[in-house]
């Protein structure tokens, strides 16, 4: 997934005169997954450079550029050091275009590897996707697969306004079910692991159904696409498994239809549950579906504790945990 | 956009690196000979903990201190009892010279319930109440802040003691930082900024990063004063240790130390080090290494035999070795401990 996600930033940099990188170590050294790698030797120091370790200043000066017209993709280096950023992001990024009467725009990418699965422990694991989606102004995507995850960055970088873009590190280099014990596998052995050539885009707010089922809805995003499968697949449960792709804009259209079909709901995901993401899914599932349920929406999430270290599967909503809730939501 | 990129300048041999414009002061036998004994101690320790790594035994992160050792156990020997020290992710040595105890630190790295912070924390997030370390810290540069807090806390109380804040000269570029140094100026709190500048900030060199990369006068416009040192002379770093604390205890305000010093190994455990020459680091090790400085002088002062050294590293490595073996064999902890400790 990281070659599919170099491979957006060149296709768009090679497009787009104006689509500049920059980040912590991600001219010379390539970033720390090696996610611009080559990119720096390609297009030069001017467009693919090193950035001081400041978040609060890459994203301030990202946003200036942004709105002279550049398309800055800047990488911050773990989702776990975004917060000094954070005031920038939401007071300037997030609200330029409405401050402005839509005189200035900020069309930029924030790339952020996030999640856990990587013993990171507390301040390199973190999954903060509602700190984002609680913002008007902003998009929020988290991709799966490498075709998406190439698809929609340059979706990302193509749109108008600023895009938090969150690269579930845990599935860098294969889809991840969960399953922390077995051996990796690579994502050349996975059907989203073929990525197109050239230019496309998987545009925002369309979600992918993964697995066509006829008895609950899984709804998922990033890593937990593939826990869910997995789980599943095990539990013998004939799930309908929805990969959001974008929180923001979300596929509401998609998550309707396919919870008026099975009539029960389960949302996972790897970050804390209070306030989560799955509060909102929940939410509109209730407002939207609720005529057609049959059982309580259930949530799998990450508990409500700070990432551990050592506890770390302890911790991490794995396949045994999701296929519970598939189980039991099939018994109300 | 022209950045730069210069060759980047090693560690300075000169002595007039130690901020006090001659070579600095004799140690003598005893203090000598501790210095030693604590420096190999981080550096045993720090070598197990990479075989552990590559053992699979650590996972996840994990930022070894070989090279560095110099500086805190030099500024280790200018403190008193009450003073505080906070660092960041690159801790461990930080822990070890301040007489914590390497199976419990050992074990943090593995993640069992006998580590600081009963396998919760690991590698970067470590405390002792009891020795006064405040952390451990994963957030580069975050505990600056924190740090001049410690200071600020001191001043309150009216006691003398001194917030040692370490940080390093990646973390130096972080805006909190100069929030804190205005603070502590304002304020005139006992914080000595000691900025470990090591040339890089995970792979980024120091000329690629900073406009400024004299570190120490980073507090100019604040009014702090600041000196350069030789990092990787244990006596350097003491002497530039003794008056910066001074100065901070009589109560004058904040002190900022650039420690030059070099880290041997990579940032972490899965860095190729491709941004510098295998030359550069072999050059730092034969003419500059700490540990070897020290051992020279405890030999030609004959303050002790090449046989009594081998002993300190014996039993240095059977403490590491001991720790070693506890922090593989202790158990993780129990799920119960996923929830506790997060608020009362």
């Amino acid at each position: 997934m990281i070659e599919a996600i170099r491979d957006a930033m060149d296709v768009m940099m090679a497009r787009d005169g104006d689509v500049v990188v920059f980040g912590e170590d991600v001219g010379f050294f390539g970033g720390v997954f090696r996610a611009t790698q080559g990119l720096q030797a390609k297009y030069g120091k001017t467009r693919c450079f090193d950035a001081p370790i400041s978040e609060l200043g890459i994203v301030g000066a990202a946003v200036g550029m942004a709105a002279y017209g550049l398309k800055p993709c800047i990488e911050i280096q773990f989702a776990d050091y975004m917060y000094p950023a954070y005031d920038q992001i939401v007071s300037e990024a997030a609200r330029l275009r409405y401050r402005s009467n839509g005189q200035f725009t900020c069309p930029m990418v924030i790339r952020m590897p996030a999640g856990g699965g990587i013993f990171g422990g507390q301040t390199h694991s973190q999954s903060p996707e509602a700190l984002f989606t609680h913002v008007c102004g902003l998009k929020t995507v988290v991709p799966s697969n490498p075709v998406d995850a190439k698809g929609l960055l340059i979706a990302a970088i193509e749109d108008p306004d600023p895009v938090i873009f969150l690269e579930p590190k845990r599935i860098y280099n294969g889809p991840f079910d969960g399953h922390h014990d077995r051996p990796v596998v690579p994502w050349s052995k996975h059907e989203l692991g073929e990525v197109p050539d050239g230019h496309y885009a998987v545009p925002l707010g369309k979600a992918a159904v993964r697995r066509t089922g006829a008895d609950v809805t899984v709804l998922a995003y990033g890593t937990m696409v593939h826990v869910a499968l997995a789980a599943a697949e095990e539990t013998g449960v004939d799930a309908e498994v929805i990969d959001l792709r974008t929180l923001v804009p979300l596929d509401l259209d998609a998550i309707t239809a396919s919870v008026g079909k099975t009539g029960r709901c389960v949302i996972v995901h790897e970050a804390t549950q209070t306030s989560g993401f799955g509060a909102e899914l929940s939410a509109l599932v209730q407002e939207t579906c609720f005529y057609h349920l049959e059982a309580p929406v259930a949530r799998v999430t990450g508990w409500d504790t700070p990432y551990p270290h050592a506890q770390e599967w302890d911790y991490f909503p794995g396949p045994a945990r999701v296929g519970r809730a598939l189980l039991e939501t099939m018994e109300q | 956009m022209a950045i730069a990129k210069k060759a980047s300048p090693i560690p300075s041999a000169s002595p007039a690196t130690n901020g006090q414009g001659a070579a600095p002061p004799e140690l003598g036998k005893a203090v000598e000979l501790a210095a030693y004994r604590q420096m190999l101690l981080i550096r045993r320790f720090e070598e197990k903990a990479g075989q552990m790594y590559g053992m699979g035994l650590i996972g996840g992160f994990c930022h070894l201190y070989i090279g560095q050792e110099a500086v805190v156990v030099g500024m280790q020997m200018t403190l008193k009892e009450g003073d505080q020290i906070i660092t960041g992710y690159r801790d461990h040595g930080h822990m070890l010279s301040c007489g914590m105890d390497p199976k419990g630190v050992m074990a943090e790295l593995t993640g069992r319930r006998g580590g600081y912070s009963k396998g919760k924390g690991g590698s970067m997030h470590m405390f002792s109440v009891e020795k006064g370390f405040f952390g451990g810290h994963g957030i580069v540069g975050a505990q600056v802040s924190l740090g001049t807090g410690l200071a600020f806390a001191n001043h309150y109380r009216g006691n003398d003691n001194v917030s040692l804040t370490y940080f390093g000269d990646g973390a130096a570029n972080q805006g909190q930082v100069y929030e804190s140094f205005n603070m502590a100026a304002l304020w005139k709190l006992p914080v000595v900024y000691l900025i470990e500048n090591n040339r890089y900030a995970m792979g980024t060199s120091v000329n690629r990063a900073s406009a400024q990369t004299d570190f120490s006068k980073r507090g100019l416009s604040f009014n702090i004063p600041g000196d350069q040192v030789d990092g990787m002379d244990v006596r350097a770093v003491k002497a530039a240790g003794d008056k910066a604390v001074e100065w901070c205890r009589s109560g004058k305000g904040p002190y900022i130390l650039e420690m030059m010093t070099y880290r041997y190994r990579g940032h972490s455990m899965s860095d190729p080090a491709k941004y510098r020459t295998r030359e550069e680091v072999e050059k730092v090790r034969t003419e500059r290494d700490p540990i070897e400085q020290v051992r020279a002088r405890v030999i030609a002062n004959k303050w002790a035999s090449e046989d009594e050294l081998k002993k300190v590293d014996a039993e240095v490595r059977a403490i590491v070795n001991e720790a070693a073996e506890f922090s593989t064999n202790d158990p993780e902890p129990d799920v119960s401990e996923l929830y506790t400790d997060i608020v009362r």
